[in-house]
């Protein structure tokens, strides 16, 4: 009696166990099916590569939103990766533990600010320094860049100063033991272990700041074109989704689940890398 | 244990389930433009039915006549000059009239703009200030996203076969290109009538001043419906709710916040 | 010239330390501005009343009851699911190809942008399945965003429960399912309430997902068919549409507060449960 009550919650739990893949496999699968037939209508690299988004008039081409994303990214990259990488090598390695015990969880806590906060801050205080500055009404690139560098900052530092601790002390021992000073251990020692680390942190930084969708909304102006500055506006792949995705219908609508499939893929990617490179870590 | 964790997650389904059965709900979406005095007329309604709830959102013109075909609303607002034909099959009451002014910054000395310099701006032809009769400064474009009434009912009206530029800005509702012009003294946008206030300033279209009675004259030619949109003849709660809107006491509310009654 | 290594290492440090303070100080500002202009707003009529205007008057209350209820539905409906996924990942199978699925899968979920979910959402369950802009629709939309956080730190808490407490557990005659609710759940329990408190903070500071999928109305919700606004959206758009700047920072302001306040729970949970086990 007591064995066929084991077996049934056993296969209870397998069933729940299942419905979460079941899940995963019911987004990814929706998203195929409502994305792809227009895909493969439009044909994949007109898609991809074409620089026509005129939903009314029928032409589904992605490329000024897939720069835009790109060149939103790389410029929020630019400006955390020195930051955070200055603070995550002080906090692990030149400050006390007790100032970092302190600092890594502050930095931690400060993820957790929502994004549009930060959208808004770039709205209020970015907006009229680029005014008066720089030039031009506001949104661009620069903005976005900014807001989205800082957003990522907790992510990176809070996985490089993991990385970082992750590393042996021997390590350290035996370099500061040849006479090395504290910097030229880190720099020629440490950083070079924890580097599988770091750079899945900076993939899962950048993974994130791919994603953002509300601030971008709010301070990257929308526009459709191709920038060729960084006081130009962008529109990402995100904000394309959101800005149309309540009224779409038909295949307009289906452009959008497209876009859902792009992103999802590129995600995936930089998931699945960051994964293999922190696996390859832990083998080590 | 495990069984107060389960007894304890049941609970909030059951209580739930027993609120549903006492009001009935209406929900009503689209336009941003009309929204707010949506928003009014519920609270004035409901003040004097206990037993309707209202639910006003935005979104756009195309949303509300999604969401009306969809089902997931019982009224659509769309402030479109023509219903698009995604809106055939739907019912449609026209409850108010609602201009469409140019609005730039109140620190721009532009007073007025001919037909065909609004086209040329919002195409992109005209880049600066200085060749409409302005200061040396860039012009930015502020407009709307594709599914804005105010945006097809502007280009209808005003654009005819102009496209509007790909580098303008595109913001998602009627209050959000009232503050970006209004923060911005090179931008020039457009919006609801019903929606200027101190930050913005009015311009004249081919020498028409946008005001109440240039409107309800006919001088002010760009001007759109409000429709109310149900799928099929509207009945019970929502015929009830959109004989209110057409009532003189729900028309003067209207009118006196800036739209043009019908009645 | 050949600059001396000691000397390097104090420029270094010194740089390194302002970069690091240069970081936080930002961080912190974003906090402190928001607080500093939301505060003055908020007194007991804000927290309580309902928004007048679209939201220039009014307060906020409707907003509040919407910012708790839906991330409720959202983890009685992935709690359950995830905590059985993870029960059932660590006891009852070994490292295999289905566990590495299911992991794989997990992990893929977690990184899904959040737009995407609202996309997905609202097409299945405001459209599609005809619920509407309701809290149903938002809250099972936020429980399969958390649902890879549940797992996740649940299966690590389960793992974290020395064996030597599931053998005391059969060598005392319990049965399998015994052992687990008993010994190791509770064991485990400070670790899975910290992935649930992790999950909560998130849905409520999510926007994207939730504006596409629980709507955005104005008023106190009174089932679960009802659309509500949270208070991210709501910030959202009063910020956007420049209704009031003044409510805004106040909505923004209680908004961190709620969200600092449910991170340093979690963390001091996670803290004790550390010092627990080591």
């Amino acid at each position: 009696m007591l064995k066929y009550n084991e077996r049934l919650i056993q296969f209870g739990l397998l069933i729940t166990a299942f419905s979460t893949i079941a899940i995963l496999i019911l987004i990814g699968l929706f998203i195929l099916k409502e994305g792809l037939p227009i895909i493969l209508k439009v044909g994949i690299k007109n898609f991809i590569c074409g620089v026509n988004w005129l939903p009314r008039e029928g032409e589904f081409e992605i490329f000024p939103m897939i720069m835009g994303s790109l060149w939103i990214t790389a410029g929020a990259l630019l400006m955390s990766m020195p930051l955070s990488l200055a603070c995550a090598i002080y906090l692990a390695e030149f400050s006390t533990t007790k100032i970092g015990k302190i600092l890594k969880p502050t930095i931690e806590l400060l993820a957790g600010i929502p994004s549009v906060v930060y959208g808004f801050m770039g709205m209020v205080i970015l907006f009229p320094l680029i005014r008066n500055f720089l030039g031009g009404p506001g949104p661009c690139i620069l903005a976005a860049s900014i807001i989205l560098g800082i957003m990522i900052l907790p992510t990176i530092t809070s996985i490089s100063i993991d990385s970082l601790q992750a590393v042996p002390y021997s390590y350290r021992e035996g370099s500061l033991a040849l006479g090395a000073t504290r910097w030229q251990t880190v720099k020629m020692v440490v950083l070079p272990a924890a580097r599988s680390g770091i750079i899945a942190g900076i993939i899962l930084g950048v993974g994130r700041a791919v994603g953002e969708t509300m601030a971008v909304i709010m301070i990257a102006g929308n526009a459709v074109i191709i920038p060729d500055s960084i006081l130009d506006p962008v529109r990402t792949l995100t904000a394309n989704i959101a800005l149309e995705m309540s009224f779409a219908t038909g295949e307009h609508r289906q452009a959008l689940f497209a876009t859902g499939i792009v992103l999802f893929i590129v995600i995936m990617i930089l998931n699945i890398t960051a994964n293999l490179i922190a696996k390859k870590e832990v083998a080590k | 244990m495990y069984r107060f964790i389960l007894t304890f997650t049941l609970i909030p389904y059951m209580m739930i389930g027993c609120a549903r059965t006492k009001v009935e709900t209406i929900n009503i979406v689209g336009s941003t433009a009309f929204q707010p005095f949506a928003e009014k007329l519920a609270e004035e309604y409901m003040a004097m039915n206990k037993d309707v709830q209202i639910n006003v959102q935005g979104g756009g013109s195309a949303v509300g006549i999604q969401s009306a075909q969809s089902g997931v609303a019982q009224i659509g607002m769309a402030d479109m000059v023509v219903l698009p034909k995604e809106a055939g099959g739907l019912n449609s009451v026209v409850v108010a009239k609602d201009g469409i002014v140019l609005i730039v910054h109140p620190d721009n000395k532009i007073d007025g703009l001919s037909t065909q310099q609004i086209q040329q701006i919002f195409s992109g032809k005209l880049k600066n200030w200085n060749q409409v009769g302005g200061e040396n400064r860039p012009i930015t474009i502020i407009s709307r996203e594709e599914g804005s009434g105010t945006r097809v009912s502007f280009e209808e009206l005003l654009l005819k076969d102009v496209k509007v530029s790909p580098e303008a800005l595109i913001q998602d509702s009627t209050g959000a290109v009232r503050v970006m012009v209004g923060n911005d003294i090179n931008s020039i946008g457009y919006i609801s009538y019903g929606f200027v206030t101190k930050q913005v300033k009015t311009i004249k279209i081919d020498g028409v001043v946008p005001t109440l009675e240039n409107i309800r004259e006919g001088k002010y030619k760009i001007i759109r419906p409000v429709f109310l949109l149900t799928k099929g003849v509207p009945v019970g709660k929502v015929k009830e709710f959109i004989e209110f809107i057409l009532s003189p006491q729900a028309q003067q509310l209207i009118s006196k916040y800036g739209l043009i009654a019908i009645r | 010239m050949k600059i001396k290594p000691v000397f390097t290492e104090r420029i270094v440090k010194k740089i390194l330390f302002v970069g690091t303070v240069f970081t936080v100080l930002i961080l912190l500002f974003i906090i402190f501005y928001v607080l500093k202009n939301g505060l003055a707003v908020i007194d007991l009529e804000f927290l309580l009343s309902s928004p007048k205007e679209l939201g220039r008057a009014g307060g906020i209350f409707p907003c509040i009851i919407g910012t708790i209820i839906l991330p409720l539905v959202a983890i009685i409906i992935a709690t359950p699911l995830g905590v059985g996924t993870a029960i059932y990942l660590t006891e009852y199978t070994r490292e295999g190809k289905l566990t590495r699925i299911i992991r794989f899968g997990t992990e893929c979920l977690a990184g899904v942008p959040s737009i995407i979910f609202g996309l997905f959402g609202f097409v299945l369950f405001v459209v599609y399945l005809g619920f509407g802009w309701s809290i149903l629709s938002g809250g099972l939309t936020l429980a399969f965003m958390i649902l890879p956080t549940i797992i996740r730190t649940s299966e690590e808490a389960i793992k974290s429960v020395p064996y030597s407490y599931r053998e005391v557990g059969l060598s005392l005659g319990g049965t399998k399912w015994q052992t687990i609710t008993r010994i190791v759940l509770p064991g485990a329990l400070p670790g899975i309430v910290t992935g649930v408190i992790l999950g909560i903070g998130r849905s409520i500071g999510e926007t994207a997902a939730v504006i596409f999928t629980a709507g955005s109305s104005l008023r106190i919700p009174t089932s679960l068919f009802d659309s509500s606004r949270t208070m991210a959206v709501h910030f959202y758009i009063l910020a956007r549409e420049g209704i009031s700047m003044e409510n805004a920072y106040g909505t923004a302001a209680i908004l961190i507060i709620a969200i600092l306040m449910i991170n340093l729970s979690a963390y001091w949970i996670m803290y004790r449960f550390m010092a627990k086990f080591s």
